[in-house]
């Protein structure tokens, strides 16, 4: 098994593209996965020399976040959180302290797990990510990249370059929450990322609602847009939010949770965060 | 077997070893450099035995590979006390008999140095969330707790 760091995103691509290459950033994956003999890599590519992949950059433009840039940095990051609350809530969640240190925004979308922490809140924030390759880079929205569990949308040389998020307008908020059976260190049941945006009379402009461990993939709840925009949410728009979540959820059973059980919890948190990111946004 | 040249620091001295991509951090500080104070517990990064810090973040150095070490600075339990002096953790930790087996004492003490560098005076819950990475099955926690929140009072009242 080879190592190698290669330090522009074509040399990573190039090494990429070979038979049996991994890319390696924080690695809270991959080394598990090599510890138990789950891959065996010819070569691993440690992509965190390349080039913006480990910065984080504010710009008229909107966020920059480097694929690589481990969860602890990006949460000390003041700007960020005031800008994107709930995306920082959710990568936080991430792990214990020491894991926290290592893992990555890219690692935590290419791994495709469904009950990915960080995902829902990406895609509420209508995040995009850069894919480098060896034709050059692609922009693609987060909701686009993971297939099915463990399964990507990037081919052999691809890689996750970084994040785009815009920079949001005046009277956004945005929210994430998780059930965990524990209080800590363990995997969603459900996540819930939640963004709105509001107008002067406090009356909803935007609203996107995404939810993880409910299905294969994380999911965007369609029909909001008519029961939200233009209005305050009240007791009946949310009482159907609600039923618009429970009706989206295929999820699976496990000692974690039932069908039953996820499929309540989701229209709970869906509940819970757009109350949180609504008020976040008419205080923002 | 192509191997990997690789300097570091290691607690303020400098390191040169040649290590296979497979071995970990972990291994390279155990089996290559005789530091064998980062404990393997579940190597995997679950139990937080093997915490190290590097560039001034707490990881666990079984989720490293060595040849990530390159150009990094690494700390151990090995760099807490100096000569016969130890740190006020490790003190406490023996005064209030915060340790059993000790499997777990060294990652618990790397990872309290990081949170006390950090945050003067956490809270117990800051402490306990702090720590939710170390596991410890002989302790129940509360004496390592206490004993975190002791050298943070002591340091302050200094």
């Amino acid at each position: 098994m080879d190592y190698v760091t290669p330090t522009t995103a074509m040399e990573a691509s190039k090494a990429l593209a070979q038979d049996g290459a991994f890319a390696l950033a924080g690695g809270t994956d991959l080394l598990v996965k090599l510890k138990t003999k789950f891959v065996s890599p010819s070569v691993i590519v440690d992509i965190k020399q390349v080039p913006k992949i480990m910065s984080i950059e504010n710009s008229t433009d909107g966020w920059w976040i480097g694929a690589a840039v481990p969860c602890a940095e990006i949460s000390e990051h003041e700007s960020l959180r005031q800008d994107w609350p709930g995306l920082v809530e959710s990568l936080s969640l991430i792990g214990s302290t020491q894991i926290q240190g290592r893992a990555t925004l890219g690692g935590n979308l290419c791994n495709a797990s469904p009950a990915a922490d960080s995902v829902p809140a990406l895609i509420a924030a209508y995040g995009t990510c850069i894919i480098s390759g060896q034709s050059g880079d692609r922009e693609e929205p987060i909701e686009n990249i993971v297939t099915s569990p463990g399964v990507t949308v990037l081919e052999k040389g691809e890689f996750i370059l970084g994040f785009k998020l815009p920079k949001p307008e005046s009277g956004t908020g945005d929210a994430y929450l998780r059930l965990i059976p524990r209080s800590e260190m363990d995997i969603a049941i459900v996540g819930a990322g939640t963004s709105v945006s509001v107008d002067k009379d406090k009356k909803i402009t935007s609203i996107r609602v995404a939810l993880g461990a409910i299905a294969p993939t994380q999911i965007i709840l369609d029909g909001l847009e008519d029961l939200f925009i233009g209005k305050e949410p009240n007791e009946n728009s949310i009482n159907k939010l609600i039923s618009i979540a429970e009706s989206a959820c295929r999820p699976i059973k496990d000692k974690r949770g039932t069908v039953e059980y996820r499929t309540k919890i989701a229209g709970v948190l869906a509940k819970r965060t757009l109350t949180i990111a609504y008020k976040r946004a008419i205080n923002h | 077997m192509p191997k990997t040249h690789i300097s570091t620091q290691i607690n303020g001295d400098s390191y040169e070893f040649l290590c296979n991509t497979q071995q970990t951090l972990l291994d390279v500080l155990r089996q290559e450099l005789d530091l064998k104070g980062s404990k393997e517990g579940c190597a995997t990064g679950d139990c937080g035995a093997c915490s190290v810090m590097m560039d001034d973040r707490l990881v666990c150095a079984c989720l490293v590979l060595g040849a990530e070490a390159d150009g990094k600075k690494i700390e151990t339990v090995e760099g807490l006390s100096s000569g016969s002096s130890l740190d006020p953790l490790q003190q406490k930790f023996i005064d209030l008999a915060a340790l059993q087996c000790g499997i777990c004492t060294p990652g618990v003490l790397v990872a309290a140095r990081a949170l006390l560098e950090k945050n003067k005076s956490p809270s117990e819950e800051e402490v306990r969330f702090w720590l939710a990475g170390n596991l410890c099955r002989c302790t129940g926690y509360d004496k390592i707790v206490r004993a975190v929140l002791e050298v943070a009072a002591e340091a302050r009242n200094a």
